[in-house]
């Protein structure tokens, strides 16, 4: 850590980040700094133990800590790629001036011909969704939950309750469940379960544990420790029903509401944001309003899948290598890409069209929906049209746009998904 | 008994086809559904003998950090995955550790080793 400089600066160590890092070194890149404020990288991964990661990546089933494990791996050992964990980055400025404070070097100040924000997302709180009642012990985000047993080694209790059917709140279901708790149920607002159909099967049918959905908590119990919870069915605007209510036992409540973008840093810095992804408008390279600032991950928009988050993060480092070695395009046509009908949103919002490439844009759907075309157009000029079966809010759907469809069509891009008609 | 028709969700991946299932006096005739032809062989797998992975955490003495996570080499039977949890929390390694090692052999004697998830170095 002597140097001031550097070709590329990642601010966040997890799956993008490193991903993003390997990436630009594959470009030639000669000096990436990867910055991480935990005390290791790998990030949220580290405490996803459980399986089913890297099927489109790495073309095997691995465990969160195994993936990262293979994305550290790809790193480790460049003498061109410098890590540094317990490091927390405080600032970064318009001339890509990063402001980072560790226990090691104090405050530093490094400047980066580009930058690459990777910092993922956080959970949502109780705070968030305004459950009323005392604030007493043993309401935790699932993810915190998961973080205390999954490597700190403890329990946060006995008798569980879930809130909302994320794939966090159903893993944790099964392991909680696996530990020996007792998971009384998992409730969720929607009239559909919100996590994988996957980790429905594997983590709450094979445990039998109740599923309750179109329903939410009123009341939490308890003033020093949680006892209970008041549940009740919700209305289709999603307000309980008087008369519903029921009450649960537990000691714990786990809440899985959701995930936000962490975008602090790039508010401050001044990053044109979208209202729906919470995250950065990017172009194809995922470049974000700020030349030689990219992002890439979570941080852009939630995935669910950690192997569409290296495939983002790898274009990023990528074009972000290319953008520090000058060897980016130029003369090109920026052109927006706008989600109508049922996508409720696309990445990325536009697109530079230069000697043309194949774009993969990545969407996701408002409501569940069976039949369902796909449309990409240009103007009038259909890009890509194709009928799925299913979409769900849950899974995000990518579209490859193929080079040759690309170039020219330098009129706004709309994408639609509609119901087929029967 | 005749035919029978049921329905699955393929958990080999995300996808989560749904699958459906003929069952001739209880023996799978046939599998539509799937995309893949992993999905077949899980609905097959699934109707006679349902297999999970199982990931877990086992303890670790003068590692980096308090626990190592750990996964079973290959799938076990479903009903046996509560009581090879149980096994695995009453475990201690030393560290280090490498990714792959195997840190449980033959667990209950079901043929298939634990293995661990991730490196592990000593605490610095």
């Amino acid at each position: 850590m002597d140097e001031q400089w550097y070709d590329i600066i990642i601010v966040g160590g997890g799956p993008a980040g490193l991903s993003a890092a390997y990436s630009a070194w594959m470009q030639g890149a000669k000096k990436i700094l990867v910055l991480e404020r935990d005390r290791e990288v790998g990030g949220i991964l580290q405490q996803c133990i459980h399986n089913g990661f890297g099927l489109h990546h790495f073309k095997e089933e691995l465990t969160g800590p195994g993936y990262a494990q293979r994305c550290y791996d790809l790193v480790k050992d460049k003498k061109e790629i410098e890590i540094l964990v317990d490091t927390m980055v405080l600032n970064i400025n318009n001339d890509k001036i990063v402001t980072a404070v560790s226990p090691k070097y104090g405050l530093i100040k490094i400047q980066g011909k580009t930058v690459i924000l990777t910092m993922g997302c956080r959970e949502r709180t109780r705070g968030a969704i305004r459950i009323p009642g005392y604030r007493p012990a043993g309401v935790f985000t699932a993810g915190a939950a998961q973080r205390m047993v999954n490597m700190e080694g403890y329990l946060p209790g006995k008798k569980i309750v879930i809130l909302g059917s994320g794939d966090i709140g159903l893993i944790m279901a099964r392991r909680m469940s696996l530990e020996g708790c007792k998971v009384q149920a998992v409730l969720e607002i929607c009239p559909f379960s919100n996590g994988l159909t996957r980790n429905m099967v594997q983590c709450v049918y094979d445990y039998d544990i109740p599923l309750y959905l179109s329903h939410t908590i009123t009341a939490i119990h308890g003033k020093d420790r949680v006892t209970g919870i008041t549940a009740a069915k919700v209305d289709e605007h999603m307000k309980p029903i008087s008369g519903t209510e029921f009450e649960i036992d537990c000691d714990t409540l786990l809440l899985s509401v959701g995930l936000i973008p962490e975008n602090e840093l790039s508010r401050e810095l001044g990053l044109t944001m979208h209202p729906l992804t919470n995250g950065p408008i990017v172009d194809q390279h995922r470049e974000t309003s700020i030349e030689g600032v990219f992002a890439a991950g979570n941080v852009v928009h939630v995935h669910d899948l950690v192997d569409f988050v290296s495939e983002e993060a790898e274009i990023a480092g990528k074009y972000a290598a290319l953008k520090a070695m000058g060897k980016m395009e130029g003369n090109v046509t920026d052109v927006r890409v706008e989600a109508i009908d049922e996508v409720r949103t696309c990445v990325p919002q536009h697109i530079r069209i230069g000697k043309g490439e194949t774009i993969r844009l990545f969407m996701r759907v408002r409501k569940p929906m069976k039949r369902v075309r796909l449309t990409v157009k240009s103007g009038v000029n259909m890009l890509f049209s194709k009928v799925l079966p299913i979409a769900k809010p849950s899974e995000m759907i990518a579209a490859d746009i193929p080079a040759a469809k690309v170039n020219g069509h330098y009129t706004d891009w709309t994408v639609s998904v509609k119901e087929e008609e029967a | 008994m005749g035919i029978e028709m049921k329905q699955l969700n393929c958990i080999n991946c995300p996808l989560g086809c749904l699958l459906m299932v003929e069952l001739t006096d209880g023996k799978v005739t046939k599998v539509t559904g799937n995309t893949c032809p992993r999905g077949e062989s899980y609905a097959y797998q699934e109707m006679t003998d349902p297999q999970r992975m199982l990931t877990s955490t086992i303890h670790i003495e003068g590692g980096a950090l308090p626990l190592l996570p750990v996964v079973s080499q290959k799938t076990l039977p479903k009903d046996r995955i509560l009581d090879c949890a149980a096994a695995l929390r009453g475990i201690t390694v030393t560290a280090p550790v490498k990714a792959g090692d195997v840190v449980v052999t033959n667990i209950l004697g079901l043929g298939i080793d634990i293995l661990a998830s991730r490196d592990m170095d000593k605490r610095q």
